[in-house]
């Protein structure tokens, strides 16, 4: 279900798309707030909050000291409050030092209160390298999220998305994590994808958590994917077309819940299986993917499937080093190839 | 007991010793000069973070240069520094490799991390270097290096430097807690530069002075105000000599100055001083110290500059000319391999 108010054709690009969301939604609740690092004046250093600060001002829109455990954990308290923190965790690869109040306290104190206390709480961080930024902030790490047990994860791709899975997040009673990658953001500083300046509606614009989207239709191939990878993915796909390879392309768009029928229905369809994942190869939601769809019915499968990952590796920092381990237009066509060989 | 000490601005510091903290604030300054000039000459059209031969983000220390002069000056190779995402001052006045270092800059097999690390993540194990991404974080280990010295019985030390903006993270006291208590060799340094990326001193610590959080840990805490490398060089040799009697650790606060952007590419719009930075560079107030001093003149001064540029344009000359790493061996040294050390 995807309401719209009204037809649009004003584009967006994600960040503003998203900032958007926030902005709608905290002028219907007051009790809707955003904290982090640098998100106040500056608009987040990925342009989460842009133009938030000038509308809503320092006492809605916050600037935190470094210390992540203590605002995290005040997000957790506020929303057991009643109130609806969005809190920002600036880099995915900062969780480190914050890890306990996500996974151990806002993921865990709706079950442990045996669901009496609820934690309708956002934390909102980026992912992804690709611009030479090192080991340490160049992860996406979503894997470890859904990991762990009791908060939802959604990865929006395109601006409506990321406007439409806020404002489920905000409303959501559970903890949402809200990872966008830096390269769907369509910030001026980095490589511009054309996919992540699209048309944004206008008004209340809901996208549901886990429901995955058919972001192209094909009968031969099945890719399965998220994030940035479906702006890669679908650049290859148009270029297969011209060799009359037809490949259907999801987008998971959430990993928890994760939408299994509308992965399930296309491999039934296409009988082959790509998995497209920018997070590290082992443990994570490729192995998860294929997992789902042989334990479903190992018969879906015409041919063994592939999985185009980052390597159980740290992200190295130069930049021919880091291309050979993301996972690339080449690397994602020469997998397809194979499962259609 | 807790002191918490402001030194005297008539400064007894030999002239040679001045002189030599003068030749690292200039080698330092001339160095990143250099680097802002490799690091913008290939992010066009526009600026791609991604671009160029030295991608990602780029931290510069121009301003801070008195703190790491002044408090290095008192090191040998055998003492211990990690320093932080900003490293490259600390990094030389240590004493780093300036090829190796710079060449890990230019993402080269020659670098110091092979070309892995990149510029927030350099590792000398020759002069017992490192710095790290994530905030706060390099003074754990600091601890671990004090340790390992103390228990073989030398009198060599651990620095641990951070930000102002660090010193709320959990780490930051936690360390100070362990080193007080075990009495570990550490002298724990605060670079108190007024920012955290846009978030000014007075938005994000709740005391006016780190040195007085020393306090909380029963070890000395010393402020040097006014970014005065001969204040620092006091106060510093003080509490190294301190650390190398085995009387403990100890921290420095010294309040300094960040030229530039948080990071190549700030735009710097939240920053309120900038019209008048440029007046307090601490580089010719030095000069015209030295000068008023019968230091230094003009051909002392242009000798400097000249030594300092022949040894950076050497250095940028050979990351220039060395090879890049080969893509086929970008997931290498994620474990020991047989005989590599
Ligand atoms: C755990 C963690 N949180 C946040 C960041 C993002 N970050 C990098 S530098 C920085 C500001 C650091 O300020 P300060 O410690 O004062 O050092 P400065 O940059 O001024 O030298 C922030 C927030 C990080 N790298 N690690």
């Amino acid at each position: 279900m995807t309401t719209t108010a009204a037809p649009t054709t004003r584009r967006l690009n994600t960040a503003k798309a998203m900032a958007e969301a926030i902005a709608q939604e905290m002028r219907a609740n007051p009790e809707v707030f955003y904290l982090g690092e640098d998100v106040g004046p500056y608009g987040g250093i990925f342009g989460s909050t842009t133009g938030l600060f000038e509308e809503f001002g320092p006492s809605r829109i916050i600037d935190t000291p470094i210390s992540e455990t203590a605002f995290i954990g005040l997000g957790i308290g506020a929303a057991v409050e009643g109130m609806r923190p969005i809190v920002e965790l600036m880099f995915a690869d900062f969780m480190g030092v914050c890890l306990d109040q996500i996974y151990n306290h806002m993921a865990k104190i709706h079950f442990e209160s045996g669901g009496n206390v609820t934690v309708p709480m956002v934390l909102t961080t980026a992912v992804g390298g690709g611009y030479s930024d090192g080991c340490q902030h160049s992860q996406t790490l979503w894997g470890t999220f859904a990991h762990l047990p009791g908060m939802k994860v959604v990865v929006p791709s395109n601006p409506a998305d990321a406007k439409g899975l806020m404002t489920s997040a905000i409303r959501d009673d559970a903890p949402v994590v809200y990872m966008f990658h830096k390269g769907v953001m369509g910030l001026p500083w980095m490589a511009k994808n054309r996919r992540s300046i699209d048309v944004v509606p206008e008004g209340e614009h809901v996208v549901p958590i886990g429901k995955a989207a058919v972001a192209r239709e094909g009968g031969d191939v099945t890719v399965v994917t998220l994030s940035l990878s479906v702006h890669h993915t679908l650049d290859v796909a148009e270029q297969l077309e011209g060799e009359g390879v037809s490949v259907e392309v999801i987008d998971l768009r959430s990993l928890v819940p994760l939408d299994r029928e509308t992965v399930l229905a296309s491999v039934a369809k296409t009988g082959r299986l790509v998995v497209v994942d920018e997070d590290y190869h082992s443990f994570g939601l490729s192995g998860e993917i294929l997992a789902s769809v042989v334990e479903a019915d190992p018969g879906l499968l015409r041919a063994a499937p592939r999985r185009v990952t980052t390597p159980d590796a740290p992200i190295p920092y130069a930049h021919g080093l880091e291309q050979a381990v993301l996972p690339l237009h080449d690397r994602i066509t020469a997998a397809i190839r194979e499962v259609l060989a | 007991m807790t002191t918490t000490v402001t030194p005297p601005q008539d400064h007894d510091t030999s002239s040679g010793v001045r002189l030599d903290l003068y030749r690292t604030m200039v080698l330092v300054r001339t160095y990143e000069m250099a680097i802002l000039r490799e690091y913008h000459a290939d992010k066009g059209p526009g600026f791609d973070i991604g671009k160029g031969l030295v991608p990602g983000e780029m931290h510069l220390s121009a301003g801070q240069e008195p703190v790491a002069a002044g408090v290095c000056a008192h090191l040998t190779e055998d003492d211990a520094v990690t320093a932080t995402h900003r490293p490259h001052h600390f990094a030389i006045a240590h004493g780093i490799d300036l090829e190796a270092m710079t060449a890990e800059i230019f993402g080269r097999e020659t670098g110091l991390g092979r070309g892995r690390g990149g510029h927030m993540h350099l590792f000398d194990p020759k002069t017992h270097f490192s710095c790290s991404g994530i905030i706060a974080e390099g003074y754990p280990p600091a601890l671990g290096q004090a340790f390992a010295f103390s228990r073989r019985g030398t009198d060599r030390i651990a620095v641990a430097v951070t930000g102002e903006g660090a010193a709320n993270q959990g780490a930051f006291h936690e360390s100070l807690n362990l080193a007080a208590l075990w009495h570990l060799p550490v002298v724990f340094v605060v670079e108190d530069n007024q920012w955290g990326i846009s978030v000014p001193r007075s938005a994000s610590t709740a005391v006016p002075s780190n040195a007085d959080r020393a306090a909380a840990y029963g070890i000395p805490g010393v402020r040097v105000e006014d970014n005065d490398v001969d204040a620092v060089f006091e106060a510093a040799g003080e509490l190294v000599a301190r650390a190398r009697r085995g009387e403990g650790p100890s921290l420095l606060e010294v309040s300094t100055l960040r030229l530039l952007g948080h990071f190549e590419g700030d735009a710097q719009g939240y920053r309120t001083d900038l019209d008048e930075v440029n007046e307090h560079d601490p580089i010719p107030r030095y000069e015209a110290r030295l000068r008023e001093a019968g230091l230094l003149d003009d051909a002392l001064r242009d000798e400097v500059a000249r030594e300092a540029e022949e040894r950076v344009e050497a250095a940028i000359a050979f990351a220039k000319d060395s090879p890049l790493p080969d893509p086929a061996e970008a997931t290498r040294y994620v474990f020991p391999e047989e005989g590599s050390r």
